[in-house]
């Protein structure tokens, strides 16, 4: 771990009568967290600096900066088009086949430049997994899915053992187990989301990035989502986008609020503000924050 | 003032109706109906026809050719019996296949999985103009390439269907590919696998049906190509079965052709004999290779 606690940085409060001349960033701020308890926050997994992305000429986040700790679930929340799904996907790389796409700043995880010279994108996605908006499960048996990857990455193993942990792991597998070879697609959408997380598990990587991963499904199964994320954490670092402020505020240890910024010529995402969730939501810095949070965002 | 009600010969001010009239066709809703029945029955009429076109030809090879049909007829040589034109075919468009398809596919995942939007356009192109060449011209291609100076054989024939073949199965093939959702791709991805064992192992076996019909429709295609094969493949051909591509080899569509040269009715016969077996091969492949195209799009978004 090569980066020091006391690099974490979060914005801080930035009068909105305040000119922002050009969409810079705010100057950024080493800060202690509101409970002033830094001698246990785990160390960092990803520090995001000053990133800014673009597609083409169209900038669609600018100057985000923040610090991700390894066992804690981070939220990013904000309105649509605020970039937060854009900055979930590049922490693996998973815009890179967007051939427009172009980013400044650094990420480094665990110390390392994800976009460095030599840096292996399929090595990233191995540590980093990512599950999607809407289930995207194989057209395969249930048991094909989980073991698809550990297949292709030379687990061969206690392969059985590795698709049981990884199921029970995502809470599927009482509800599978009669019938794992039947095809993922008769699953319903929550089972089927499930049974991507089961598959992105079974590898056993470092994070796992959730993109919007409850937004397709009804309240039932968005709760056995939480509840799985609930005991997912701290085996894993996890990183979800959300639309829902309420899931936010029950799964997150932190929560990022990305919005646009109008300054400029056009509106650019970028983040507001990155504190513990309860603060985001109980007494946040921002009155952008505040404003949304308490839907009163126009 | 122009609104949705307008009427449409000129008449700018809204047409006023009574809401409480009954419901039947007024205004010049009844002169619209009629000229949108009537392209409706032009466009069915179309339809019909092609049926009728396809209906004719079949029913008079069925009722010209089934005279000739026997078991003498499908398993003696030549000249009675059509069993080497037969094997010959299937030595010819067998090899043919073996070198296209594989081309073929390999084109298919070069256009959707590798190729930037420029060179897949180009890739494209070149797939979309080789399957409008004549057929003749690859006939004569093949011939000045290694058949001229030489003698003709059977392989010179399978090198020209298959490329005939080329473009049909990389085009079809790519079709396919295309149909294998893009959240796929992103899954296997996000899963750290290289792109090329998720090539193997999720999006070739999603699309094996439909490549399996794609190369099905071009071998119905090839088996009955006439033009490379009349130049290139099987003068000095034996009449009695030939096994040996490297050596001219009888096949069916140029026996067809030189059956129905021959001066004495019977050849015709049977001409129209062999092209009913032909036909029907065809038919067989091509329905078949429908349903093996539903059935397997079926199993992809089930």
């Amino acid at each position: 771990m090569n980066v020091p606690r006391s690099r974490v940085r979060i914005r801080t409060d930035q009068p909105p009568a305040a000119p922002s001349a050009n969409g810079a960033p705010a100057v950024d701020a080493v800060t202690a967290s509101a409970d002033g308890n830094w001698d246990v926050a785990p160390e960092v997994v990803f520090e995001s600096r000053d990133v800014s992305v673009f597609y083409g000429p169209k900038q669609a986040l600018t100057g985000v900066s923040l610090a991700i700790r390894r066992g804690q679930i981070t939220a990013l929340i904000g309105p649509s088009g605020c970039g937060k799904t854009t900055f979930l996907r590049s922490l693996n790389r998973m815009n890179d086949s967007v051939s427009s796409f172009r980013i400044e700043g650094e990420i480094l995880y665990h110390g390392h430049d994800i976009y460095g010279g030599n840096v292996d994108q399929v090595e990233v996605r191995r540590r980093i997994g990512m599950v999607f908006q809407k289930p995207n499960p194989f057209p395969k048996s249930i048991y094909d899915n989980v073991a698809w990857a550990p297949r292709n990455l030379g687990m061969r193993s206690g392969l059985s053992d590795r698709v049981e942990k990884a199921l029970r792991g995502a809470a599927l597998w009482d509800e599978v187990k009669d019938r794992l070879k039947d095809s993922a697609l008769g699953l319903s959408g929550g089972q089927q989301q499930r049974l991507c997380i089961a598959r992105a598990i079974a590898i056993e990587p470092d994070v796992l990035l959730l993109d919007e991963p409850a937004s397709a499904l009804d309240p039932i199964a968005t709760g056995a989502i939480e509840d799985l994320m609930h005991s997912l954490k701290g085996r894993f670092t996890i990183v979800i986008v959300t639309h829902n402020m309420q899931q936010a505020a029950r799964v997150a240890d932190r929560t990022a609020f990305f919005s646009l910024e109008t300054g400029g010529e056009k509106p650019v995402g970028t983040l507001i503000e990155f504190d513990d969730t309860e603060r985001i939501f109980g007494a946040p810095r921002d009155p952008r924050t505040r404003d949304y949070v308490t839907g009163r965002f126009g | 003032m122009s609104g949705p009600l307008d009427s449409s010969d000129g008449d700018d001010r809204p047409q006023a109706y009574d809401p409480t009239a009954p419901l039947t066709a007024s205004g010049n809703l009844r002169r619209r109906q009629i000229f949108s029945r009537l392209s409706e029955w032009m466009a069915t009429a179309a339809a019909v026809a092609a049926i009728v076109v396809l209906g004719i030809v079949i029913y008079t090879v069925v009722s010209r050719g089934a005279g000739a049909i026997s078991w003498d007829f499908l398993t003696s040589s030549a000249p009675t019996g059509i069993l080497p034109a037969l094997v010959g075919s299937a030595i010819i468009v067998g090899v043919g296949t073996l070198i296209a398809a594989p081309l073929g596919i390999l084109i298919a995942l070069y256009l959707t999985e590798y190729a930037s939007k420029r060179s897949a356009q180009l890739v494209k192109l070149t797939m979309d103009v080789m399957n409008g060449l004549p057929a003749i011209i690859i006939g004569l291609f093949v011939f000045a390439l290694l058949v001229d100076h030489k003698k003709q054989s059977g392989i010179a024939g399978s090198i020209a269907l298959a490329i005939i073949m080329l473009p049909l199965i990389a085009r079809g093939t790519q079709e396919v590919l295309h149909l294998v959702p893009g959240s796929q791709r992103e899954a296997a991805d996000a899963l750290g696998v290289a792109r090329w064992r998720t090539v193997l192992t999720v999006i070739l076996p999603a699309a094996l049906g439909g490549i399996l019909t794609a190369t099905i429709l071009s071998v119905a295609r090839a088996a009955g190509e006439t033009a490379p094969l009349l130049l290139i493949t099987s003068i000095g051909s034996t009449d009695n079965v030939s096994l040996n591509p490297f050596e001219p080899i009888a096949n069916i569509p140029v026996r067809i052709y030189s059956l129905s040269e021959e001066a004495n009715p019977e050849g015709f016969t049977e001409a129209w004999g062999l092209s009913l077996v032909l036909i029907a091969f065809i038919l067989v492949a091509s329905l078949g290779a429908r349903a093996l195209l539903a059935r397997s799009k079926r199993k992809m978004s089930s």
